[in-house]
C-alpha cells in the first residue's frame, strides 16, 4: 500500500512542498521531483560520498536519508553554490584550476563536504583535512588535487598565503 | 525508493512506545545508517519501520544532578565528539566515536543505534562497556536503567523488550566511573576510514594520589567475542599494582585469558589475539600518561 506525506522544506533557499512517497529517499526526491543530477546515485549504502547534500549546514548522504525527515529542513546541493547566473563558487573553481576532476562523478559530493568545511572558518592542517574528506571515494584525481583545492580555498577564505602555490 | 511496507514517525518518546506497541513487528530507525544499509541489502527487505528521528528530546549532553552524565540517545557521533561535557570528563569516547565511518555518517548516526543493533564491532561499545555505563529503556511501564554488560544478550540481540514498548533513551555514565579516569581507545582496522573494527580496544586507569600505583584499571574489548567483552581477570591482574612496565606487561598478557576472538574474513582468531595485547599494552601506557603518571 503506497503511502505518500506532504513534505515542505528549503532547498537551495527556495521554500518547496512537494507530495513524496514515504519510501523515496532524499537522493530519490532531489534528482526526480526537483531535477536536482548533481546528487550521484552512486553506491546507495553511505560508503561513497556521491549524493552527499548539506541539511541544516551539515553533510548527509542523501542515500541514507529519508526524504520524509526533510520536513523543515534547509537543504543545499551544489545546484545552490553557483551565483544567479551560474557564475560558479571559489570552491567550485578552486576544483576546476587544481584538477581536481576527471571523470566528476565524486566532484558535487566533495565539493559539498568541502562546503561544510570551509563554512567553519578554521585553518585545518592537512592531516585534519584528509579526514574530513574521508567519507568520498573517487576513482580518478588520487585525491591530492582535491586535498589541494580544498586547502586553497580555505587559505584564500581566511585571508592567508597559499604556501604550496608559492612554492611551485 | 526503499523496499519498506510502512513508517510510523513519533515526535515524542510516549508516541514512540505507543507505535511498538501498535507495531510490534516494526523495525526502530534513528540516523538510518544501519536500518536502512540492510533494507537496501535486502536483509530487512519489506520491513516496517519507526522512526524516532524526530524525538529531538532525545538529542544532546547533559549532566545530572547527582554529576551522572547523560547522553541522549539520539545524540550523533559528530556532536558527541565535539561536546564540551564529553570533551571534559570523558574525552576518550568522543575520541572513539570520531572513528566511525566517515564525516557524513558520523553526521547521521547515532549513539543509540550504536548499541541497539548489538554489533560487537561498534566503536563506541568497548568505550562503554569499559566505562561501566548504563542504558536507560523506556517503556509503558516507566523507565528502567541496566547496565550495559546486560543490555548485550548475544551478537545482534539487546535487552529491549518489543511487549513493553521500549526504546532506548539514554546512555548514562555515573559520576563515580568518570572521576579522576582517564583512557585510550585503539580502533585496530585496515583502513583509517569507512572500516569496520578488525578490534576495538578501550581501557582506562584511575592511579593514586601519588600516580604510583593503579586503583582501578577497567579494559573493554570490541570484536573479541560475539558481543563486547571487558577482561576481567587481566583488570583484576593490575587492580593495587605499582604503577611499572612490568605490571603494565602482565596485564597485557592476560587478556588472553578473558578474550574469545574468532576468525573471520577480516581477520584470523591469531592474530586479533596478538593484537589484543599490543593495544591492551598501548591504550595503558596511553592511559597512564593522560593520568599524569610516569612509565
Amino acid at each position: 500500500m503506497a503511502q505518500y506525506q506532504l513534505l515542505h522544506c528549503r532547498i537551495n533557499g527556495r521554500n518547496v512542498e512537494q507530495m513524496v512517497d514515504v519510501r523515496a529517499s532524499l537522493t530519490d526526491v532531489l534528482r526526480n521531483d526537483f531535477r536536482l543530477t548533481s546528487v550521484k546515485k552512486g553506491c546507495e549504502v553511505g560508503e561513497c560520498g556521491a549524493c552527499a547534500v548539506l541539511i541544516d549546514g551539515e553533510c548527509y548522504n542523501s542515500c541514507l536519508y529519508l526524504a520524509v525527515w526533510a520536513e523543515g529542513k534547509e537543504i543545499l546541493t551544489l545546484e545552490g553554490l553557483t551565483g544567479p547566473n551560474g557564475e560558479l563558487s571559489d570552491i567550485q573553481q578552486a576544483f576546476i584550476d587544481e584538477a581536481a576532476i576527471q571523470c566528476g562523478f565524486c566532484t558535487p559530493g566533495l565539493i559539498m563536504t568541502a562546503t561544510e568545511i570551509l563554512a567553519q572558518h578554521r585553518l585545518y592542517s592537512d592531516d585534519e583535512l584528509r579526514k574530513l574528506l574521508s567519507g568520498h571515494l573517487c576513482r580518478c584525481t588520487g585525491y591530492e588535487n582535491i586535498l589541494r583545492a580544498v586547502k586553497k580555498t580555505m587559505l584564500q577564505r581566511l585571508g592567508l598565503p597559499d604556501q604550496t602555490t608559492a612554492e611551485g | 525508493m526503499y523496499d519498506l511496507s510502512a513508517l510510523y514517525q513519533a515526535q515524542t518518546v510516549a508516541q514512540a512506545v505507543e507505535l511498538r506497541l501498535a507495531h510490534p513487528e516494526a523495525r526502530i530507525i534513528a540516523g538510518g545508517t544501519d536500518v536502512l544499509v540492510q533494507m537496501r541489502e535486502g536483509k530487512l527487505a519489506g520491513a516496517a519501520l519507526i522512526s524516532i528521528q524526530g524525538i529531538d528530546a532525545l538529542r544532546g549532553v547533559s549532566l545530572e544532578e547527582d554529576g551522572t552524565l547523560r547522553i541522549g540517545s539520539l545524540t550523533t557521533f559528530t556532536k558527541l565528539s565535539a561536546h564540551p561535557l564529553i570533551r571534559q570528563y570523558i574525552p576518550v569516547l568522543g575520541e572513539a566515536v570520531d572513528q566511525v565511518g566517515g564525516p557524513q555518517i558520523r553526521n547521521a548516526g547515532t549513539i543509540g543505534g550504536n548499541t541497539c543493533n548489538g554489533v560487537t564491532s561498534a566503536d563506541s561499545a568497548s568505550t562503554l562497556f569499559a566505562w561501566d555505563a548504563l542504558v536507560e529503556l523506556t517503556g509503558k511501564n516507566g523507565v528502567r536503567r541496566v547496565p550495559i554488560q546486560d543490555f548485550y544478550i548475544r551478537s545482534g540481540v539487546v535487552d529491549l523488550r518489543g511487549e513493553e514498548g521500549e526504546i532506548q533513551t539514554a546512555i548514562l555514565i555515573p559520576r563515580e566511573s568518570y572521576a579522576h579516569t582517564f583512557g585510550f581507545y585503539i580502533k585496530y582496522a585496515m583502513r583509517n576510514a569507512m572500516d569496520i573494527a578488525t578490534l576495538g580496544t578501550s581501557v582506562n586507569v584511575r592511579l593514586s594520589p601519588d600516580k604510583k600505583t593503579f586503583e582501578r584499571v577497567r579494559i573493554a574489548f570490541g570484536v573479541a567475542g560475539p558481543v563486547p567483552l571487558r577482561a576481567w581477570q587481566a583488570e583484576g591482574s593490575i587492580r593495587g599494582r605499582e604503577v611499572s612496565p612490568e605490571a603494565v606487561e602482565e596485564c597485557s598478557q592476560t587478556v588472553l585469558q578473558d578474550i574469545a576472538p574468532r576468525d573471520s574474513w577480516r581477520a584470523s582468531k591469531a592474530f586479533r589475539q596478538h593484537i589484543a595485547v599490543e593495544c591492551t599494552r598501548r591504550c595503558l601506557v596511553e592511559s597512564v600518561k593522560r593520568a599524569g603518571g610516569d612509565l
